[in-house]
């Protein structure tokens, strides 16, 4: 699980690509922005900028269903708009995998964040999502690829959430 | 306005083979099933608002099939932006049918958006969606056939139909895990 260019995005897109996940849909996060950028210029992956996290569910369901394995890329703030969705992966058995950016947790700017932050593990918890996390840069791919498996191999949902303090806050600046 | 039930029989009615076929939550589900248990359908009865992304990737996923939803005016405005998704991200094979009875019927006849002001096809243009029309005639139901089979998607086909309830026709299992693999291995075959 080493990436060409040592960064841990370019090691999720491997894992991508290791596991023929061939459809990435999204609303964008900086967080995820080195990812998407790889996987669009990767002619075998489809990528979806969706105007609503929750579509991606669908999205993703509809595209199994065809016989094609995709990942939702999320900040934390869209986890919310998924709730109700999660409930088609669930009750179908079709495996869901989604990657969040966390927000909200770790050197925070902006209060708005939050909420939906300290929200983010107990609402996928509460949809029967298995949770992974990685707090590290080089935990990443190897965490990305765990719950890609547990989704894909049991026909369950699995999110990873990447860490903030990994990430890095953003501080803002007024002016 | 159209009596929904034997419209949708109708567009049904010889079905190719190529055709896959997904519904909405709701009356749509039981209007598909009416038209005869086919192992190419795949109905939803939960998750508001998620089968039109749905119809999305699993015509993204089959461009070799053509992918037909019926959907009702409630699932369809719970989700107005994956119209914009749909149009951004085209794909030639998808046709997706709302039913506008302009009411949440099975609640209670409570009316929708497009009772008022709202106007689907209008919405679906300006998402971007530029195959879009409304049909009021029961006899266009020979031009939906078409445009499922023959023209190039995505489409999107307001039918406004009479605001009444209809007998429930239940699918051939509740249970989703059931349901679609049923229906992907419709695909697999």
């Amino acid at each position: 699980m080493t990436g060409i260019n040592k960064d841990w995005r370019n090691d999720i897109y491997v894992v991508f690509k290791d596991l023929n996940i061939t459809m990435v849909s999204h609303v964008p996060d900086a967080g995820h922005t080195p990812l998407i950028n790889l996987c669009e210029k990767d002619n075998e992956i489809d990528v979806v900028t969706l105007t609503t996290e929750q579509d991606g569910v669908g999205l993703s369901c509809g595209a199994y269903a065809g016989g094609r394995k995709s990942a939702l890329l999320m900040q934390s703030s869209g986890v919310g708009n998924c709730i109700n969705a999660l409930a088609l992966p669930n009750i179908c058995r079709i495996p869901f995998l989604t990657i969040v950016s966390m927000r909200g947790e770790w050197g925070e700017f902006i209060p708005w964040q939050v909420p939906m932050g300290l929200g983010t593990p107990k609402v996928l918890e509460a949809m029967d999502i298995k949770v992974f996390r990685a707090d590290y840069k080089d935990e990443v791919g190897s965490t990305v690829d765990a719950a890609a498996r547990f989704a894909f191999n049991t026909n369950r949902s699995a999110a990873v959430l990447l860490s903030q303090k990994m990430i890095g806050a953003k501080q803002f600046k007024n002016g | 306005m159209i009596d929904r039930r034997p419209f949708v029989q109708k567009i049904l009615k010889n079905r190719k083979d190529n055709l896959r076929v997904v519904s909405g939550i709701g009356t749509s589900t039981w209007d598909i099933m009416s038209a005869g248990d086919n192992k190419g359908n795949f109905g939803f009865i939960g998750a508001m608002g998620q089968s039109i992304p749905f119809a999305l990737g699993l015509a993204k996923s089959q461009p070799n099939l053509r992918i037909l939803l019926f959907t009702g005016d409630g699932d369809t405005l719970m989700s107005l932006g994956s119209m914009a998704t749909v149009a951004n991200h085209p794909v030639n094979n998808l046709t997706i049918v709302v039913l506008d009875n302009e009411s949440y019927v099975e609640t209670g006849s409570q009316p929708t958006a497009t009772a008022g002001k709202s106007n689907l096809e209008l919405i679906a243009k300006g998402s971007g969606i530029s195959n879009s029309y409304t049909v009021t005639n029961e006899n266009d139901y020979e031009k939906i056939i078409n445009t499922i089979y023959d023209e190039e998607g995505p489409s999107l086909i307001v039918v406004k139909c009479q605001a009444k309830a209809t007998p429930l026709v239940f699918p051939h299992s509740f249970d989703g895990s059931v349901s679609i693999n049923r229906f992907m291995s419709s695909i697999k075959s």
